[in-house]
């Protein structure tokens, strides 16, 4: 009896042995096929971007492209910087201050993702109740610091990683 | 089964014994070169593979392209590892044309580490006009796509010889030893202390061929030391799931009278 | 069968059960009996299922990187293997495990042809396997095409001239499958589309031919019919299963061994030179697994002769159950045939030498006698000799081996040897 109880227990063990070592390997064999699909490393070598930002007017902006998204570059005059600063934190969805969102000196220079934060349409500039970006695919209204006011979006269109390299050119990423 | 076994034994030597004889006729076979990247635990020597950069950027790269590899490839893992400052100071040293701008104009800038080799023509036609209409192949995967790999590379490099007598060369045409038809239109272009080895290995002949071979060696197969890392524990976690398995075979079996 | 008898324990999966018997299925495969004296030749089939799937996942991976366009594709294969996260390793078990599902379906095909598995009422397993083998090849060279190399585009010149040799209408087909002028894009993106699809046909053969042996049951070594289930079999779950993952589990480490210590052996190094329409490779030979017919192929002196001859060398495979005049299944009995069957592995792997030779001198001889004796050995030698032979008694079952008419030692045990 003892003999036998053993005997099944060293079969038991080889069992769980083997199949607990397979799944190892079959987990093992399924992330590089699901990690393919990841950015390849090319694709994350080209993560910055420089813009020559000389030829916009004050009130004016441009969009450029870095990763495949649109960036909006807005130089904002100073009635738009006063009006951005004017709105209190308690109107705003997803606080926060305009300050939060320049760079300190470079308060003009608003640079961020032209990409809406519901389901990720082009916002369209100049449009819209706030002065800002409206975004035509569900109705999201943004403020002239890109910040959403109404509609279904969750937060405020991202800010991206940037640099002035100098007064004339920024670096994004 | 034991007969089996044998007839397959003997069919492997009669065919690998008849091939052996095969290969002699016109070219010489290349060196063996007893490269540190050879065999399943192999690794390149990165001072190597950092020499033979150099050999290439200040002697091949003037007629040859490598247009799938990036300067970022010389800082990953495996390679030259070359840290991301000297990454960066190398990309800056190459001028690369981007645009359009936004006056649909085309610029030169400093190169960067996402940027790809710049080549030296900027296509196969100009390259094969610039050099007697013979066109340097790109260097990217040579080492695979010639047989013998770096053997071969290597023996090319420091195979260049007199003709003998009864071989006429045409103006441009070189004679090797170890070329396929042993006429070559690349010039030997290694001379000793040709370059100056910044970590002061001395720079014969045979010093840099042995470098450019091996940077180009891992040019072609950058996984490398990647996939010799893997395939061991591959096949060492095979092995022990297989003696699990066949434990486990042998108790299954062992419920009934017929031997697995 | 006992499948009959299966009825789902919970009522939801008796629910389920009543409307798709999956669940009936599914026992039908654990508990399939199986002759318990199946050898570790029977293990491929179980190998070539694990081979057919892996190449379908790695080959939707790669799709998804691979770009299938003359002037691309080269470079697409490079950044799969430079840039993609695994790239390399995914690429390399797809290249190599062409070369390994060929491997395993040889074995297999001589596995049938020595135990006589084709022979009734298992016709129509081997002409389903037949046509997988002929799929599979279409598959093997319309991937090989893809990277675009040198290998590539010269293989994909000769394979596809062949059909120039139809007489009258070979030009225009020729050019139909080109969609040009001569081997170009048109023809790659074509190729990739077709490559995609093909493994997918071949799957659905695969159901059909496990299905078909499903009916009269496996073969096994000594090639009699046996009852199921009885003790003479063993259920599929856990016996079979788990010697077929023993085997599968060798089989892996050989297949790693090729795939990160020699991953490009089995290929050819003209293939990492980008496809150059103005110059042919200076030696040109198909993979290895296509060796044999290409030696065919080069053996007759006529270009619509060879043609016919290569494709005869497969089509004659499809009426080999009518060939063998054997009343005995399985050549373990049949003293003679077993002789010719080494014979003609021989053969086919002399075929395959000479396939990588140039086509001269010794060579042109070699595959010639090769050629001659691989049609001798299916038109005559499987009718003459399966009618003249005199077959050593065969046992009355598995578990008994009891020999009929005058039991002999030495035969009894080498029975025991092989079961």
């Amino acid at each position: 009896m003892n003999k036998e109880e053993k005997k099944v227990k060293r079969r038991d063990f080889l069992f769980t042995a083997s199949y607990a070592v397979g799944a190892v390997g079959i987990g093992a064999v399924i992330w590089p096929m699901i990690d393919q699909m990841n950015p390849d490393k090319a694709q994350k070598a080209l993560a910055t971007t420089e813009v020559d930002i000389s030829q916009i007017e004050p009130g004016k902006s441009i969009t450029v492209l870095w990763r495949g998204k649109p960036v909006f570059l807005k130089r904002r005059t100073p009635e738009e910087i006063q009006e951005a600063r004017a709105v209190s934190l308690d109107d705003l969805p997803d606080p926060q201050k305009d300050e939060e969102r320049v760079k300190e000196g470079k308060d003009e220079w608003l640079v961020m993702l032209g990409v809406c934060t519901h389901l990720g349409c082009v916002p369209l500039k100049d449009k819209g109740d706030y002065n800002g970006w409206f975004c035509p695919c569900h109705g999201s209204h943004y403020d002239v610091s890109g910040r959403v006011r109404k509609g279904p979006a969750p937060t405020n269109m991202e800010i991206p990683k940037f640099e002035f390299v100098d007064n004339n050119t920024i670096k994004i990423g | 089964m034991k007969k089996f076994n044998t007839i397959i034994n003997n069919i492997i030597t009669i065919l690998f014994l008849t091939t052996g004889s095969l290969h002699s006729a016109e070219t010489t076979d290349p060196i063996k070169v007893d490269w540190s990247f050879k065999g399943i635990t192999g690794t390149f020597d990165r001072a190597s593979l950092q020499r033979g950069f150099q050999v290439y950027k200040e002697v091949c790269s003037s007629c040859h392209s490598m247009q799938y590899l990036s300067y970022r490839n010389l800082g990953e893992p495996g390679g030259p590892e070359f840290t991301e400052a000297e990454v960066k100071a190398i990309a800056a040293s190459f001028e690369v044309t981007d645009g359009p701008d936004n006056q649909g104009e085309m610029f030169t800038r400093p190169g960067r580490p996402s940027d790809i080799f710049v080549s030296p023509h900027p296509n196969k036609e100009a390259a094969a006009a610039a050099n007697g209409g013979a066109y340097p192949p790109d260097m990217s995967v040579l080492v695979k796509a010639r047989k013998g790999g770096a053997n071969y590379i290597y023996s090319v490099l420091v195979g260049y010889e007199d003709p003998p007598p009864d071989v006429k060369l045409d103006q441009g045409v070189y004679y090797n030893k170890y070329m396929i038809g042993n006429k070559i239109k690349m010039p030997n272009n290694l001379v000793d202390g040709l370059v100056e080895y910044a970590d002061g290995t001395e720079s014969t002949v045979d010093q840099m061929a042995k470098d450019v071979t091996t940077f180009l060696a891992w040019a072609a197969e950058p996984e490398l030391e990647e996939r010799h890392r893997t395939g061991v524990k591959v096949i060492i976690y095979l092995i022990l799931l297989t003696i699990l398995v066949y434990l486990s075979m042998k108790k299954i079996w062992s419920r009934i009278d017929t031997e697995v | 069968m006992s499948e009959h008898e299966y009825v789902p324990k919970s009522k939801a999966a008796k629910w389920f059960n009543d409307r798709l018997p999956l669940l009936t299925l599914g026992a039908h495969l654990t508990d399939y009996p199986t002759p318990k004296n199946l050898n570790y030749w029977w293990t491929f089939g179980g190998i070539l299922t694990f081979c057919l799937i892996t190449q379908i996942v790695t080959g939707i991976v790669l799709a998804m990187h691979y770009v299938a366009h003359a002037d691309l594709a080269f470079g697409s294969v490079e950044h799969i293997m430079r840039n993609v996260n695994y790239g390399w390793l995914i690429r390399y078990i797809h290249s190599n495990g062409a070369s390994m599902f060929f491997l395993a379906v040889y074995i297999h095909i001589f596995r049938s042809l020595f135990y006589g598995s084709y022979k009734s009422p298992r016709e129509i397993i081997w002409i389903l396997g037949l046509l997988i083998y002929l799929l599979m090849m279409a598959a093997a060279f319309l991937g090989y095409v893809l990277p675009w190399g040198q290998m590539s585009f010269w293989g994909a010149t000769v394979i596809t001239n062949l059909f120039s040799a139809i007489p009258l209408v070979g030009e225009s087909i020729t050019t139909w499958l080109w969609g040009a002028y001569s081997v170009d894009n048109p023809t790659l993106n074509r190729f990739f589309s077709l490559h995609y699809l093909f493994p997918f046909l071949i799957l659905g053969l695969v159901v059909l031919h496990i299905w078909a042996l499903h009916i009269p049951g496996n073969n096994n070594p000594v090639g009699i019919d046996i009852k199921k289930p009885s003790k003479d079999t063993v259920p599929f779950h856990p016996y079979i299963t788990i010697k077929d993952a023993f085997a599968l589990l060798m089989f892996m480490i050989i297949f790693a061994g090729f795939v990160f210590f020699s991953p490009n052996i089995l290929g050819h190094s003209d293939n990492y030179i980008p496809a150059n329409p103005l110059v042919t490779p200076a030696h040109i030979v198909p993979e290895w697994y296509l060796l044999p017919f290409y030696a065919i192929l080069r053996s007759v002196p006529d270009k619509l002769g060879g043609v016919i001859l290569m494709f005869s060398a497969i089509f004659i495979l499809f009426v080999l159950p009518w060939l063998d005049t054997s009343k005995v299944r399985s050549a373990v009995f049949r003293p003679i045939y077993r002789q010719f069957f080494w014979i003609l592995v021989i053969d086919v792997l002399m075929l395959g030498y000479v396939g990588a030779m140039p086509a001269e001198g010794v060579y042109l001889v070699l595959a010639r006698v090769g050629t001659i004796y691989y049609f001798l050995h299916f038109i005559v030698v499987m009718p003459v000799v399966g009618y003249l032979e005199k077959t050593d008694p065969i046992p009355m079952s598995i578990s008994e081996p009891v020999i009929t008419g005058g039991a002999e030692p030495s035969l009894a045990r080498k029975l025991n040897e092989k079961v």
